[in-house]
């Protein structure tokens, strides 16, 4: 009897609930995963799907596979910049599809001011949160004063932006592919300086303080969102508009704010990523980057919690890396995406998970 | 001239049947950002349909493609469905994830069928060139009018009728406007948004193929549509989710959509010496500020969006 109360209470917490449907979204995605590349080729699928789960540990030298646990590092920090300006958005009420637009501004101005005048990196940084603030903010004053729908409005936002970057960029493209110029010899000062770092991990040199300053990011808007009085407001703000205005509470001003906080954070994370030198911006890119989209996964998967969303983040990127290292002659890397795209979808079901884990716990 | 009329008018027929598909969901009360994911997913049914019975006779195929494509685009849409109707999902949740495993699923899937045939061939693209000839119904001078438009507009007669002047649809917009009091003179809410949401299914798959089959030969299926469902939706809000007027504001879309096509064709426009990006941006700005001055009033279904609980008042 007394095991029994104790499994209630386990299955009634909040976290733990939270925890579980998470992996139950997790496992659902593998599993249609694995079976979509069970229909492609049987004989593969079981080594592809280890493939992808492996990641870096594909290589058995631990001192490779360091180096590039490194770069999957450099890469999930903005991918958790982009994740926590969704989930920002998303406590207030808002989703900001646009991130991806915000994280397209900021690495075109922080390219931009590193390459065209030599400018250090905590300029280019700081650029770059601007830009993508003060294109969440558009998008927050359209939805605020216009009533504009922002998912559609973000959405245009992104396509804007990605043509308007491109055409930034081409200024300070090589002459002879469409990418940018590398930063490491035409602009060394904007390259974020790893602190040693890099020691850590075979000396890879994408190893930067951006991690560590993404994590503390990651934190701060936990302490925000639920430790101070604008956190509360937002949050008000987010559940109920008219009764927050009717609180007090300035709702069109917290909407506005909202969004330009969430530009902030995805600007800054394209910062993070194009700004460690791992990644040329490519001019004749014609999709929107996925770093916005896959944000949007590793938020519900972290259960729309900051510090959850930095274990969800990687997870994430741990699978998106993990897909260049299927065999190339049978399946494509995009399988990661499905992946991803499927676990999003399941993400859809939480609230019908948690249900049921309530309703098996009141039995 | 007459090719900026031409591609005006296909792409208008795509955004006004993929926001009529939008005007139906929404109308029965669940919005479906996924359209672009259908799209695409509409697409590549078609595409299949081509690419392996090519070589049945014209009008044969035409009737596949749109069967092979609208069929896609429904079972696609059953996703939205399940999930929004009997799970009370979070219906911009999974229309983003609608969106993304559609272009996903459609690069994964058509990368697996090339190198099924050939190893080397990594890309994701399905070549029509000689299947594309039989939309064209017939010219008028340089004008050459295609049976998707023909098709598009009866669409848009039919979706008018079903919509004003049957029961059907009458039932369906009391349950986006009030599902409760829909439910109160025995309408059944959840088989009423079922068909709304299938309904868009259909017209977004068809919206897809005629789309990649506008004005080029082979599609890539990684690039997806290019926010096109998107500007569908914009389509749709302008329209104030009434068929007509939905023609109406497709026209005016696709004329922008239109221009980055064709703009070098212009003396005058060639002069003004403006990049191409910025009329690949055009379609997106216009319907940015079209958004901005429409959507304060607008009218939109008012249970739009809201999970339909039998027990709430």
């Amino acid at each position: 009897m007394n095991t029994k109360n104790e499994k209630k209470r386990f299955l009634e917490i909040g976290g733990v609930q939270t925890v579980i449907a998470s992996l139950i979204c997790i496992i659902l995605g593998l599993l249609v995963g694995y079976i979509v590349l069970l229909c492609i080729n049987p004989a593969g699928a079981w080594d592809a799907m280890t493939s992808i789960l492996k990641n870096f540990l594909y290589f058995p030298r631990p001192e490779v596979a360091l180096e590039y646990f490194g770069s999957t590092l450099a890469k999930t920090a903005p991918l958790l910049m982009c994740t926590l300006s969704i989930l920002f958005a998303y406590k207030v009420g808002l989703f900001n599809i646009g991130s991806s637009g915000q994280y397209a501004v900021g690495a075109g101005l922080a390219l931009y001011l590193a390459l065209a005048y030599q400018m250090p990196w905590y300029v280019c940084m700081i650029a770059a949160m601007i830009g993508g603030g003060l294109l969440g903010g558009i998008a927050g004053i359209l939805k605020a004063y216009l009533n504009v729908n922002e998912v559609i409005a973000g959405i245009m936002l992104n396509w804007i932006s990605l043509y308007s970057v491109n055409m930034l960029l081409t200024n300070v493209k090589e002459s002879s592919t469409t990418y940018t110029m590398a930063l490491k010899t035409n602009s060394p000062d904007a390259l974020i300086p790893s602190l040693g770092l890099d020691k850590l991990f075979s000396d890879n040199r994408y190893v930067t303080i951006a991690i560590p300053l993404a994590v503390i990011i990651a934190i701060l808007v936990w302490v925000v969102m639920s430790k101070t009085k604008l956190g509360y407001e937002l949050k008000a703000t987010g559940l109920n508009k008219n009764a927050a205005k009717y609180a007090g509470m300035k709702e069109k001003r917290n909407m506005i704010l909202t969004m330009v906080i969430a530009g902030c954070l995805a600007g800054l994370g394209a910062a993070f990523l194009y700004l460690s030198g791992i990644e040329q911006w490519s001019c004749a890119q014609t999709a929107v980057p996925a770093m916005g989209f896959n944000g949007i996964a590793a938020a519900f998967l972290g259960g729309l919690n900051p510090i959850g969303s930095i274990f969800s983040a990687f997870f994430i990127q741990h699978i998106t890396s993990g897909g260049s290292y299927v065999d190339k002659m049978v399946y494509c890397a995009q399988i990661s995406d499905l992946i991803s795209a499927i676990i999003i979808y399941f993400c859809g079901f939480v609230l019908f998970f948690k249900y049921c884990m309530n309703r098996k716990a009141k039995k | 001239m007459a090719l900026l009329l031409q591609y005006t008018l296909i792409y208008a027929s795509v955004l006004m049947l993929v926001a009529l598909g939008g005007c139906f969901s929404e109308r029965s009360g669940v919005i479906n950002l996924g359209l672009e994911g259908t799209m695409v997913i509409g697409a590549l049914g078609g595409a299949l349909v081509m690419k392996y019975m090519g070589d049945l006779p014209a009008a044969l195929m035409i009737l596949a493609v749109v069967l092979g494509s609208v069929i896609f685009g429904m079972i696609y849409s059953l996703l939205l469905a399940v999930s929004a109707i009997n799970f009370k999902a979070d219906q911009t949740l999974v229309g983003t994830a609608m969106n993304l495993l559609g272009t996903a699923a459609a690069t994964v899937i058509v990368k697996a069928i090339n190198m099924g045939e050939n190893v080397n061939n990594v890309s994701s693209s399905i070549q029509y060139i000689d299947q594309r000839k039989a939309f064209s119904a017939f010219k008028i001078g340089n004008f050459e009018v295609s049976w998707f438009m023909i098709l598009a507009v009866i669409l848009l007669i039919v979706a008018h009728v079903v919509l004003y002047k049957t029961r059907f649809g009458l039932r369906l917009r009391a349950c986006g406007e009030h599902p409760q009091a829909a439910d109160s003179v025995g309408i059944n809410v959840y088989k009423m948004r079922y068909a709304g949401v299938l309904i868009s299914g259909f017209f977004g798959g068809l919206g897809g193929i005629v789309y990649i089959t506008a004005g080029v030969s082979e599609w890539k299926f990684e690039n997806g549509v290019a926010g096109f469902g998107f500007l569908a939706l914009a389509v749709m809000i302008f329209g104030q989710w009434e068929p007509k007027l939905i023609g109406l504001a497709a026209l005016l879309f696709g004329l922008f959509r239109a221009l980055s096509n064709v703009y070098s064709g212009f003396d005058i426009l060639e002069a003004l010496n403006i990049p191409s990006a910025v009329y690949n941006m055009l379609p997106y700005i216009i319907s940015l500020v079209v958004l901005a001055l429409f959507s304060r009033n607008s009218r939109a279904p008012k249970a739009e969006g809201i999970p339909y609980d039998k027990g709430q008042r």
